[in-house]
């Protein structure tokens, strides 16, 4: 369970946490009428079965996991009706890391500390500060409508698809801001950390990637006292590897920090599994926050398409 | 007390600034920390979220696409940020002092617990109990919280004690007491970590059930007692 993060406690150590794949959230979000920051579910494969004990407007985005209600299969990016007693399954890892699955209302839990995100080292937030279990039972909202939208039927899809088509899936490419200890770096180092690529490790996950390549060093041996770490930093480790920080990094940390991928690029990193390899490229502020303003544009314009297709249904905010 | 002004100011990516006083643990230079900690509560700068304050620097994160609303087209949501937080550094501030909260520690330096105690002991040339004694005897000032929710990282340990942090994390349990270079620390919740664990205290460090769920904030002093293994499983 994961909204856009826990903000304003870093400070006490509480990492915001939130969801890897932040715009794919919100897309999910905003085809079943959610605010941007409503929690989901963010799903790994394999992926849980889900069975609704009563009608539901859901989405799914993100990675394509093959989704299906009772057997059939449904497509992402689209608002689908479910009835009573349906299953919602995921068959088969077919491309990206996570999925996200938002329902209609959200979910019935209890925000720690302003959010629903789950904080699994605090055992704090989202449902019952774990992940989620077999037999679990979730509550979400009910609403008259979705039963007369739906008649008769096991399920419905709706006819409108939000277009990603601006956003390049599966681009290994990452721009990146230099890091305050760029400069530090072997001026080998510099070419090979623009130059080469880097493999995912498996020992990858929410608090970070591992990557391997190329080994790296600086020219100064000073130690860094700890400070704010970010997600996105690129932290280069004793042992000359690189590491990325994900969504559940820590607050603070002590590493020399090379660069920090964009945000507007976070999506695309969220979306990629260990043996996958990464180029970065250098980029300026200039360039991060235009990309950064135009993905919000975009689903800024989705939003309110999809508010407009909703309440045309009768499907009202 | 003069502070030392100094600072430079760097990005943390996009969507963060540091502004760092030097690389160094100082008693000085975390209390003007978190006197421009306070400022900068104060006196927020539009759309930064949240500021983390840590041994010698502040970070401030900020949300670009809600400074990119507040300011003139075409102008960087950086560089205004940056502006805003050098207006605000150039305004003198009051002296913060030391707070007077005391917070006193039980731990048990049994061996059962404190699993690096005599290798680290062996490592100085010294007994276990003349490790014990030596962190025992100072008072430790909280720096900074951070890498957990609620750990607390405490300075600065005898020059005698100070070892650099092992090479590959293991698993540490909660309420371990670790040493790492000049700083001792307690791990709140179970976690990966390269602190040398010299004891164990059964208090919570971190409570999430509570509106403060830190038991320490910088500023405050810390002192440390003996407990022994009974004292503990009856704690």
């Amino acid at each position: 369970m994961q909204d856009n993060g826990r903000y304003g406690y870093q400070y006490l150590g509480v990492n915001p946490g939130g969801t890897m794949d932040r715009l794919s959230a919100q897309i999910a979000n905003i085809l079943v009428g959610n605010s941007l920051n409503e929690a989901v579910i963010e799903l790994h494969f394999p992926a849980s079965e889900f069975f609704f004990e009563q009608p539901a407007l859901i989405s799914i985005s993100g990675a394509d996991f093959m989704a299906s209600i009772n057997g059939d299969e449904v497509p992402r990016h689209q608002p689908i009706l479910v009835s009573k007693f349906s299953i919602l399954q995921f068959y088969r890892m077919k491309a990206g890391a996570r999925a996200y699955l938002a329902i209609r209302g959200g979910f019935d839990l209890k925000k720690w500390f302003n959010s629903y995100s789950t904080n699994l080292k605090a055992m704090a937030g989202g449902y019952k500060g774990r992940i989620l279990q077999k037999e679990d039972e979730i509550g979400i909202q009910s609403d008259e409508i979705l039963t007369s939208l739906l008649g008769k039927k096991e399920y419905r899809i709706l006819p409108w698809k939000a277009d990603i088509g601006w956003e390049d899936t599966h681009v290994t490419e990452l721009l990146a801001l230099p890091g305050n200890e760029w400069e530090q770096l072997t001026a080998p180092s510099k070419e090979s950390l623009e130059q080469a690529s880097f493999m995912i490790t498996s020992h990858s996950d929410r608090m970070g990637y591992r990557l391997s390549g190329q080994l790296l060093s600086l020219t100064t041996k000073e130690e860094l006292v700890s400070s704010a770490v970010s997600f996105g930093t690129v932290q280069l480790l004793p042992d000359g590897q690189l590491i990325v920080l994900m969504a559940d990094h820590q607050t603070t940390g002590g590493y020399p920090r090379v660069a920090h991928v964009i945000s507007a690029h976070h999506s695309r990193l969220a979306q990629l599994n260990p043996g996958e390899r990464i180029q970065f490229k250098l980029c300026d502020h200039a360039v991060a926050e235009s990309l950064m303003a135009k993905q919000q544009q975009h689903v800024l314009q989705m939003e309110y398409a999809c508010k407009f297709k909703l309440e045309g249904m009768g499907i009202m905010p | 007390m003069k502070y030392k002004t100094d600072y430079r100011i760097f990005p943390l990516g996009d969507s963060a600034i540091t502004v760092d006083f030097g690389n160094i643990i100082d008693e000085e230079i975390n209390l003007n920390i978190l006197a421009r900690y306070q400022q900068l509560k104060n006196d927020p700068v539009k759309g930064v979220i949240e500021i983390v304050p840590a041994y010698s620097s502040l970070t401030l994160h900020y949300d670009m696409l809600a400074v990119a609303k507040n300011i003139p087209k075409g102008k960087q949501a950086y560089s205004w940020i940056c502006e805003e937080i050098e207006k605000r550094l150039q305004q003198p501030v009051a002296s913060q002092q030391n707070n007077d909260t005391l917070v006193k520690i039980p731990v048990c330096y049994d061996t059962f617990f404190a699993t690096d105690l005599e290798s680290l002991a062996e490592s100085k040339g010294m007994s276990s109990e003349d490790v014990v004694q030596l962190h025992l005897l100072k008072q430790y000032r909280v720096y900074m919280l951070g890498f957990l929710p609620g750990f607390a990282y405490l300075g600065q340990v005898d020059d005698k004690l100070a070892t650099p942090r092992k090479p590959q994390p293991v698993e540490v349990a909660a309420g371990s007491i670790g040493i790492a270079g000049h700083q001792t620390g307690i791990y709140p919740m179970v976690s990966p970590g390269g602190w040398h664990i010299i004891g164990r205290t059964p208090v919570h460090l971190f409570d999430s059930d509570k509106e403060n769920p830190a038991l320490l904030k910088p500023g405050d002093s810390v002192q440390f007692f003996s407990i022994t293994l009974h004292e503990f499983e009856n704690y």
